[in-house]
């Protein structure tokens, strides 16, 4: 049997990634708070749907189980069931995250007739009042029609995606039961200071006691879902279930709207774009070659946290985490529980911290087909 | 569903909803039913799970292909690939 780490040897890269995120649209209805892709309007250059296929048809040839597809609101594309269906066709699973606002009866019902494709619906609070709060009014409330919808055409457990904030930590055990009523499974995520995220982060983002909180919640419940997403909480004692290191351009990838590449969905900025899928070679030459992913799965040092019994366990934290906050990336979390991060933010000059990528904040608006 | 106790004296096989993927470490293995990812921790392992069907016995298949000073460890990953249904019982 091997002797390397086995997250050693994901360090390095694999050769397809293990979970890629496509982000179908910048177009969307709503306009959250802390979107990490500024969604709101559609991007002319969006890929076509032969373009789209095309990508899928790669990912086919690379085995990628399964794809990630978000937006912005990916089922306001108009091919948007043509193409989970043309990628569930060529063997490569679909988990797509909606608003709920277009899951109509209809839509559940076709979406329960379909065995590789599984359904977030995002909701950031366990009541209208602290939900729409971030995602806007009647977001809600569409949210919970969706999941109506999809119990009631016997879709299965379809996942409840909620960004774990200041305001709705205190909710966890609701969060668990309005699931469990659904027979829905829990997914939590960690809010990133990225996108619109960059300017609400310091007022959403959890306080110390609620990530011990939030962490011992977690060991309890080794059924939640969190992609992975609060690895930094580990330096608090056992490590969570999952990976624990940052997969950007290791293991992990995001494709954006108009086709450009980043390292993963938290980083969408030209320093971490590896290219684009128009270009020669495509996606698969830019996962396995480009420059980008090449430098990101060199060994890192442990820099500032070098000297911090918990580096093991929490590996220093999220990259796009310390990179929007204008932290250094060789040294710790701005949510470091040790507290070292706090003690570096505060010494982060107002201003400096770089901007959030390309932005699409003007939300579109849903119509219905009258005239 | 609860999986079939793993006896390497019986038959197994790779779950059909099982995929497996090639890597510099052995494999990624992904079921597609039960949307669970595991890692298969050498080529040997790989190969062992790929081929399992073509024998009489998981044992067979691990006497076949595994030195004998590790087969034990084989045993008890095929074991463990039992019980979360990655391979079952023919």
């Amino acid at each position: 049997m091997p002797v390397e780490k086995l997250t050693d040897q994901l360090k390095g890269g694999l050769d397809a990634p293990i979970c890629l995120t496509w982000e179908l649209t910048y177009g969307c209805n709503l306009a959250c708070i802390h979107c990490l892709s500024s969604s709101g309007r559609r991007d002319p250059r969006e890929l076509s749907t032969a373009e789209a296929r095309a990508v899928i048809d790669e990912l086919h040839d690379m085995q990628v189980f399964y794809v990630n597809i978000g937006g912005g609101e990916p089922t306001i594309r108009p091919d948007f069931y043509e193409l989970i269906d043309y990628s569930v066709e060529r063997g490569v699973g679909v988990k797509f995250s909606t608003n709920g606002s277009t899951i109509t009866a209809a839509r559940a019902a076709r979406l329960a007739g379909s065995d590789y494709v599984d359904v977030q619906i995002s909701i950031d609070g366990a009541d209208e009042a602290t939900n729409d709060a971030v995602r806007g009014r009647g977001s809600y409330a569409a949210a919970r029609r969706a999941m109506d919808h999809l119990a009631a055409a016997g879709f299965g457990p379809f996942k409840i995606s909620v960004v774990m904030t200041r305001q709705n930590i205190p909710q966890l055990d609701r969060f668990q039961e309005l699931a469990d009523g659904y027979g829905a499974q829990l997914r939590l995520t960690r809010l990133r200071p990225s996108g619109r995220g960059a300017d609400t982060w310091a007022q959403l983002h959890p306080t110390q006691e609620q990530q011990v909180q939030l962490y011992r919640w977690l060991v309890d419940r080794p059924g939640v879902l969190t992609g992975d997403s609060f690895f930094h909480l580990s330096a608090l004692g056992e490590p969570l279930p999952g990976l624990n290191l940052c997969g950007a351009g290791r293991v992990v990838c995001l494709i954006d709207p108009v086709g450009d590449v980043y390292a993963c969905p938290f980083v969408l900025h030209p320093e971490f774009k590896a290219g684009s899928v128009r270009d020669p070679g495509g996606f698969t030459v830019l996962w396995r070659e480009s420059e980008l992913f090449t430098d990101l799965r060199r060994p890192t040092s442990a820099g500032a946290c070098a000297s911090c019994g918990s580096y093991d366990a929490c590996q220093g934290g999220c990259m796009a985490a310390k990179f929007f906050t204008g932290l250094p990336l060789d040294g710790p979390d701005p949510e470091c529980v040790m507290g070292h991060g706090e003690a570096l933010l505060a010494g982060v000059p107002a201003g400096s911290a770089p901007a959030p990528g390309p932005g699409h904040s003007v939300p579109v608006t849903l119509s219905s087909r009258r005239r | 569903m609860t999986s079939e106790p793993f006896d390497p004296a019986t038959r197994w096989e790779l779950d059909p909803k099982v995929a497996l993927r090639p890597e510099p470490f052995g494999a990624l293995a992904y079921h597609y039913g039960t949307r669970r990812l595991t890692f298969l921790r050498s080529k040997l392992l790989a190969d062992v799970v790929a081929g399992l069907g073509g024998y009489d016995s998981a044992g067979a298949a691990i006497e076949d292909r595994v030195p004998a000073p590790s087969r034990p460890a084989y045993e008890r990953a095929l074991a463990s690939l039992a019980r979360s249904e990655f391979i079952r019982a023919c």
